[in-house]
């Protein structure tokens, strides 16, 4: 076997030149070529403690599958990352690595970490494109399980309940399959393809995925029961979109993010579908620092927008959103207006004609200055208005991308499930919930928060399940 | 895919489907909506559900060919698919206890007044419905009110039919004569529901309106069809897909929601012309 690869410094990613990428909507990192994976995998240790490991919310036997790839058998890295993720093509690309496996490399001790997503990826890619080895259909061990919400927490619940012979159904309220994957996160960062493919490889497995469903309101969690299913892992995500409640937010041209993205992604406003109405050009304005918010602008960038601004109370220091996406969009052109909050949005208004068309749309947004006050109850310190600092931005359209509050429609349907005073599904360390052989996790019992993370839950939800139903 | 199993032309612009979707059909009460779209990469479309046939497992929908999916929707014969069908989606609406009511329909609004009618008539209220139409040739489901309704007024705004004016001059009537009800309903155009909300308002006369706003997932996503109510003094946004869509008339910003109504106009007649202009292109 080759040396270790001793540079302090990882191998860089590809991506598409920014000023290119900024007008199109082709994913923005190319991903390794098999000599970069394989000398990025020379620069791993394998340490026999294997602390990136215990960074990854689903465990993936990380320093394993990187020998596999030192050894060019690409194949075999892949086997490995599947036994313990259902999904590599998409962690590969939007887990927060850098706060999570990566964060625990001893080379980035001194130097860089391991670029172990970018190896993920990498594998994952590989295997789609040139393996032709069908998963095995596992032996049915007779039991039906069904999974609310086709999304990260879902398909990985059902992913690992299949492989152990479960008759799984997943239930999907939209008419595509991968919740936020498809809805939300953009095609320049996920590409819809790689989430069909998952899919695909999850129905090959034996996964049942029924479209259409609302389940709260086409059939209720004790009726699932009814039909047979023996336990119920509720996926169903985050909910209704937060707004600021200052005035104007009802103009034409607020959007909240989800609807901004959902009408990009999932209805394909991107490909400039002709059923899709979107506003596009201008000057955007989106409220919010995380990664949705960076991803409302750059789609907006992309979808023809003169000028983009990031609008975040706090500083660039406290940014929610991922580095890497921060540093994208900055490269891309976004303006980032910090320590700035919105108080108002503007809208037309021609006094001398009530039926001119601009009216009631949005012309711009007053905000104030904000400046750092003493931390909160969690440390984070508390932004503060500068008095006297109002100024005005002139846009077109604003996006609210500040948040989401959980979804009503399992909880009012679903006689004695417990929520907390936000919301959220409440559930114990195994994802069970206060009802009997209903398990919940993602979004829906968290708020927003990551992929990797609902994905964690879905996983540790598989095998409550596995445990309870094996009894 | 879902079937169509009826295809029946109510009147020039507006068509019935009775649409195959047994569990939906199962749980539909009236008030409720279920999304469609027509095709694959289509635009996702909420309707109202105008009935359903528990027996054979179908849906009722009745709609106005207004844009592009309605037009292409239009198209679709008996026997054929389209390509996703989902509900009942939104809060029913509330019936119990309720004695003395008026409903009061307006275009194909109507379509989504009649189970209602239906269902208040069922439990044994006394039903006033007034129904009213741009003229003669737009009329619908007149039979079907009759045999829900104990008192049916018929407008047209052009007297080509029943009584001449629209529907708040019958409504006005009754509530001048003294009439009490225990509830108006109201479903139709925006401008026709905040008019019934006026004419109400001095008789202090509950008013119950339909909102039917854009909307993508109608599920409590999306955020699209939030619209503004006065809350004793106060705005709060409530979302018609999951909160509604019934809301109390009195409460609700029509003006704000008749501007949102009006954000896509342009885009729509584009794509009405251009699915029309497809059709012609398949006839030749």
């Amino acid at each position: 076997m080759a040396k270790t690869n001793m540079s302090l410094i990882r191998n860089a990613m590809p991506t598409q030149d920014a000023k290119v990428r900024a007008h199109n909507f082709d994913e923005v990192a190319l991903g390794y070529t098999e000599e970069q994976a394989i000398d990025e995998a020379m620069r791993c240790l394998n340490c026999k403690n294997m602390p990136c490991v215990d960074g990854c919310p689903v465990k993936i036997h990380i320093p394993e599958f990187i020998s596999k790839i030192k050894d060019g058998d690409f194949e075999g890295a892949y086997q490995i990352i599947t036994k313990s993720s259902s999904l590599p093509a998409v962690c590969g690309r939007v887990c927060p690595q850098e706060s999570q496996c990566e964060s625990k490399c001893v080379r980035g001790i001194k130097g860089e970490s391991v670029g172990i997503g970018r190896l993920e990826r990498f594998v994952a890619d590989w295997h789609n494109t040139f393996s032709t080895e069908e998963p095995a259909h596992p032996v049915s061990n007779g039991h039906r399980v069904a999974i609310v919400g086709s999304g990260p927490s879902g398909l990985t619940c059902a992913g690992d309940l299949a492989k152990k012979g479960y008759d799984v159904t997943v239930y999907e309220a939209l008419h595509t399959a991968g919740g936020v994957l498809v809805y939300g996160i953009p095609e320049f960062r996920l590409p819809k393809k790689i989430v069909a493919k998952e899919v695909d490889t999850l129905k090959k497995l034996g996964v049942h995925i029924e479209t259409n469903v609302v389940i709260g309101k086409t059939l209720t969690i004790d009726e699932l029961f009814e039909i047979g299913y023996e336990a119920v892992f509720v996926g169903s995500g985050a909910g209704l979109p937060n707004f600021m409640g200052i005035p104007g937010e009802s103009l034409k041209g607020v959007y909240s993010a989800n609807e901004f993205l959902t009408r990009s992604n999932l209805m394909k406003a991107y490909l400039n579908s002709p059923e899709t109405p979107i506003m596009k050009g201008g000057k955007v304005a989106v409220v919010g620092g995380g990664n949705v918010a960076m991803d409302a602008a750059r789609t907006a960038l992309r979808l023809g927008a003169e000028k983009v601004y990031i609008v975040y109370r706090r500083s660039m220091e406290e940014l929610p959103a991922r580095r890497e996406e921060v540093e994208h969009a900055e490269e891309e052109g976004i303006e980032f207006r910090l320590l700035c909050n919105p108080i108002e949005i503007l809208g037309y208004n021609n006094p001398d004609d009530t039926r001119d068309p601009k009216n009631g749309f949005v012309r711009a947004m007053i905000c104030v200055r904000m400046e750092l006050g003493a931390p909160d109850e969690r440390g984070r310190r508390r932004p503060v208005v500068i008095p006297d600092s109002e100024f005005t931005i002139d846009v077109d359209s604003v996006i609210m991308s500040i948040g989401t509050s959980p979804n009503p429609l399992i909880k009012s349907t679903t006689e004695g499930l417990e929520v907390n005073r936000w919301g959220g599904i409440v559930v114990n360390e195994d994802g069970l919930t206060s009802r009997n052989a209903v398990y919940a996790g993602g979004d829906a019992v968290t708020g927003a928060a990551t992929v990797i993370s609902a994905m964690g839950a879905g996983k540790t939800a598989a095998k409550a399940i596995d445990d309870y139903l094996s009894k | 895919m879902y079937k169509i199993v009826e295809k029946k032309i109510l009147n020039p612009t507006v068509i019935q489907f009775y649409i195959e979707a047994p569990l939906v059909a199962n749980k539909a009460k009236p008030g409720q909506f279920i999304i469609l779209r027509v095709d694959e990469d289509g635009e996702r479309i909420p309707l109202t559900v105008a009935g359903v046939n528990k027996e054979n497992g179908t849906v009722k929908i009745i709609f106005q060919v207004v844009g592009g999916t309605t037009k292409k929707l239009s198209y679709k014969e008996a026997g054929e698919y389209i390509q996703d069908f989902v509900g009942p989606l939104g809060v029913a609406t509330h019936l119990d206890g309720l004695k003395k009511v008026c409903i009061v329909g307006g275009g194909v609004g109507c379509a989504i007044a009649m189970p209602i009618a239906e269902a208040l008539h069922k439990n044994g209220a006394h039903v006033t419905s007034i129904i009213g139409f741009r003229n003669k040739d737009l009329l619908i489901l007149e039979d079907e009110f009759k045999a829900c309704s104990d008192t049916l007024h018929v407008m047209t705004d052009d007297g080509s039919y029943g009584k001449y004016g629209n529907v708040t001059v019958p409504l006005k009537a009754m509530l001048e004569a003294g009439d009490k009800f225990d509830m108006i309903i109201t479903i139709g155009p925006l401008i026709m529901m905040k008019f019934v909300v006026a004419t109400a308002r001095p008789y202090g006369t509950p008013v119950t309106a339909s909102m039917n706003p854009i909307m993508i997932d109608g599920t409590g996503m999306c955020g699209g069809c939030r619209l503004t109510l006065n809350v004793d003094g106060k705005k709060v946004t409530k979302f018609a897909c999951v909160d509604g869509p019934d809301f109390n008339g009195y409460e609700i910003d029509f003006d704000e929601a008749m501007s949102r109504g009006r954000m896509y106009s342009d885009f729509e007649r584009h794509a009405y012309e251009n699915s029309c202009n497809l059709f012609k292109k398949e006839v030749q």
